[in-house]
């Protein structure tokens, strides 16, 4: 064991970068969480957008136009969800399980062909003097960019619903979809927009683990962040500094159990990589008692004539 | 201009149909994909659907039909308890996987036994590591208000590294070359499940129909059966009838889990025969196509468990012999739940055709 060789500023580094793909799709469900919709599909969205980005990556030779596919199939897979649970009046717990089942098998057929290959790689930021600073230049000035993005995601989302127009009635909307419709605001259009912007969001978030974090195509390789995504939510109580805080701490403890794995400390792999899953039911428990924060008309249909 | 109206009772001709309806429109659909595949949709739809049951070597695939069918109902009997009062267990996986281990190791623990108590002994311990699986979600949610649906499907990958843990560590065969994986307990005469394996009879299957029996009981029959219905459909009023939600809680993720538990027992014993680290074959996550397919109702399940184990098998065959991708198969599940959600609309609702403005 040589817990030495963990170097403390690449830990943050690519705490960053593992926190990256759950903080994305983590922002696309809280938005839809706050027009009062659940999805339970993320990991399916998430699944199809890794491997819609790597495919369009690999066909094109551009990440860029990568993360845009991954982007609209994830939109494109959660519209399935919006016209179940908006239109068809659909269970939303029933519908997003489906979506995850279907996405699933969705990306395993899209991939056959693209197990082994390497994606083209997306360049990193690199300012001459800024990204060559010790200890700074690694963790803030040399990412790629979509982890900018997503930062920068993370505060548009908050300013939006604090001080927009369109933010306030995407709340209304998911507090109280009965007084919203009276106001004669359209439930149905915002919660389908939410909706595709968490679909997008999670298309995104996938393309980002099969084009940067891992970065090839393997079945199944979200291993259940989309789910871990959907607890943070909850931890972030709906409010989307929280989900950053969130998603980087969660980052940190898959960085961290890697680490030690590869350091070779005495605790068996397979502990070692439960520890994330543990770890997520332990802060469900401990948010869990402060349910203030969830919007009031969470999981419920809307239906006009009701 | 289309305008939905609210049934004042759902349609029961319509809850009884639309399952077959969404069948159908699978068929098509799938049909498409097949098509879009590259592979003839007819000869496709027939390999899935027909030779399994009446083809050339239907013999040999029948019995098959009742080994994969029977996981699938056993689990998804459990489940659909959950579902009707709104408690949503979906890692019945994670159950399915620590009630093998549990089943198994308990034999394991008296191999080379020929005691005729050693099958009974592992039952229960299957049993009982699915239902205390199942009762960690089900405690979170009492104690502490904790999501069931968020727990329930972390410890599905918990247990996933547990499998591989207890595959490579403790229950690896002493005996094995040091390959992966248990001693075969299935060629073990006083540990095996099989009844007739050339008939595609373990105890599995004669599990599953006494958990149809008991739960169509369960829900029509008994008060219990009643309150889960009421909580679902009614909740303000199972409160005021005095519905305690915690026992109703408990007692559906703790069966739910011990029947998942069960049919990993099952499973390990029989035709899976051995605890490995390929052996969760994704049977909890079907298993809740399968409750939805058969309308949450015991004898539902049962026709709708037999259909999807057809697709297994049929897939298997369509792999085989016409180079089908797995994963087709996959989609075409996903797909049938889909469209039998997007169908209940007619159970609920009246579509009618309204003049614009109108309404």
């Amino acid at each position: 064991m040589d817990l030495s060789a963990i170097n403390p500023v690449l830990l943050i580094a690519s705490l960053m970068v593992a926190a990256t793909p759950l903080l994305l799709a983590a922002i696309g469900e809280l938005v839809v969480e706050r027009a009062g919709v659940l999805n339970l599909g993320v990991e399916g969205m998430m699944i199809v957008g890794a491997i819609a980005g790597f495919a369009i990556s690999v066909e094109t030779t551009s990440p860029f136009l990568g993360v845009i596919a991954a982007a609209l199939c994830g939109a494109l897979l959660s519209l399935l969800f919006a016209f179940l649970t908006q239109f068809a009046l659909a269970n939303q717990v029933a519908s997003g399980l489906a979506l995850t089942l279907f996405g699933l098998g969705l990306s395993a057929l899209m991939g056959q062909s693209y197990v082994g290959v390497r994606p083209p790689a997306m360049a990193r930021l690199d300012i001459p003097v800024l990204s060559d600073l010790p200890v700074v230049g690694p963790i803030l000035f040399s990412h790629d960019p979509i982890l900018y993005f997503g930062l920068g995601l993370t505060a548009a989302v908050w300013a939006w619903l604090k001080y927009a127009r369109g933010g306030l009635v995407l709340r209304a909307v998911g507090e109280n979809h009965d007084a919203a419709h009276a106001l004669g605001y359209n439930v149905v259009r915002v919660r389908v927009l939410a909706i595709m912007f968490g679909g997008a969001c999670a298309g995104i978030g996938g393309a980002y683990i099969s084009l940067i974090r891992v970065p090839q195509w393997t079945e199944g390789m979200t291993a259940g962040i989309g789910w871990i995504a959907l607890a943070l939510v909850v931890f972030a109580s709906w409010k989307p500094w929280r989900a950053l805080l969130g998603a980087y701490l969660f980052g940190g403890i898959n960085v961290l159990q890697l680490n030690l794995q590869a350091a070779g400390v005495a605790i068996p792999v397979e502990y070692l990589a439960m520890s994330p899953y543990l770890i997520t039911i332990l802060v469900l428990v401990i948010m869990s008692a402060d349910k203030s924060g969830a919007p009031a008309s969470l999981g419920r249909a809307f239906h006009a004539s009701h | 201009m289309l305008r939905l109206e609210k049934r004042p009772q759902p349609s029961r001709a319509l809850s009884l149909s639309t399952p077959l309806i969404a069948v159908v429109v699978t068929m098509i659909a799938g049909g498409l994909l097949f098509a879009a595949l590259g592979k003839n949709p007819f000869e496709a739809i027939r390999t899935i659907f027909w030779d399994p049951l009446f083809g050339e070597y239907a013999f040999y695939y029948r019995p098959q039909l009742l080994v994969k069918g029977a996981p699938l109902i056993l689990i998804a009997i459990g489940l659909s308890l959950g579902f009707r009062a709104g408690i949503w267990n979906i890692g019945a996986e994670g159950q399915y996987i620590i009630g093998a281990l549990c089943g198994a190791g308990a034999g394991l623990a008296f191999y080379p036994s020929d005691s005729v108590f050693l099958f009974p002994f592992m039952v229960i311990a299957g049993a009982l590591g699915g239902w205390a699986w199942g009762m960690i979600p089900a405690l979170l949610k009492v104690k502490f208000g904790t999501n069931e649906i968020l727990v329930s499907l972390m410890l599905v990958y918990v247990a996933d590294q547990l499998l591989a843990k207890m595959s490579l560590g403790l229950l690896k065969n002493p005996e094995g070359f040091g390959f992966p994986g248990s001693r075969n307990i299935a060629d073990w005469e006083s540990a095996t499940s099989w009844i007739a394996a050339d008939y595609g009879l373990h105890w599995g299957v004669a599990a599953a129909m006494i958990a149809v029996i008991l739960a169509y009981i369960l829900l029509n029959k008994h008060i219990l059966g009643f309150n889960i219905r009421l909580s679902g459909e009614a909740p303000r009023a199972a409160r005021f009838a005095g519905v305690n939600p915690t026992r109703l809680i408990l007692f559906c993720l703790g069966t739910s889990g011990a029947l998942a538990g069960l049919a990993g027992l099952f499973e390990v014993s029989g035709p899976s025969g051995q605890v490995n680290i390929d052996f969760a074959a994704g049977y909890g996550f079907t298993a809740i196509i399968v409750a939805f397919l058969g309308r949450l109702h015991p004898v539902g399940i049962l026709l709708a468990g037999l259909l999807m184990a057809l697709t297994y098998i049929g897939g298997d065959i369509a792999e085989s012999q016409l180079q089908l991708p797995a994963a087709a198969i996959q989609v075409f599940q996903g797909m049938l739940l889909f469209f039998l959600l997007a169908l209940d609309l007619l159970t609920n609702y009246r579509v009618k055709f309204a003049i614009q403005g109108a309404a």
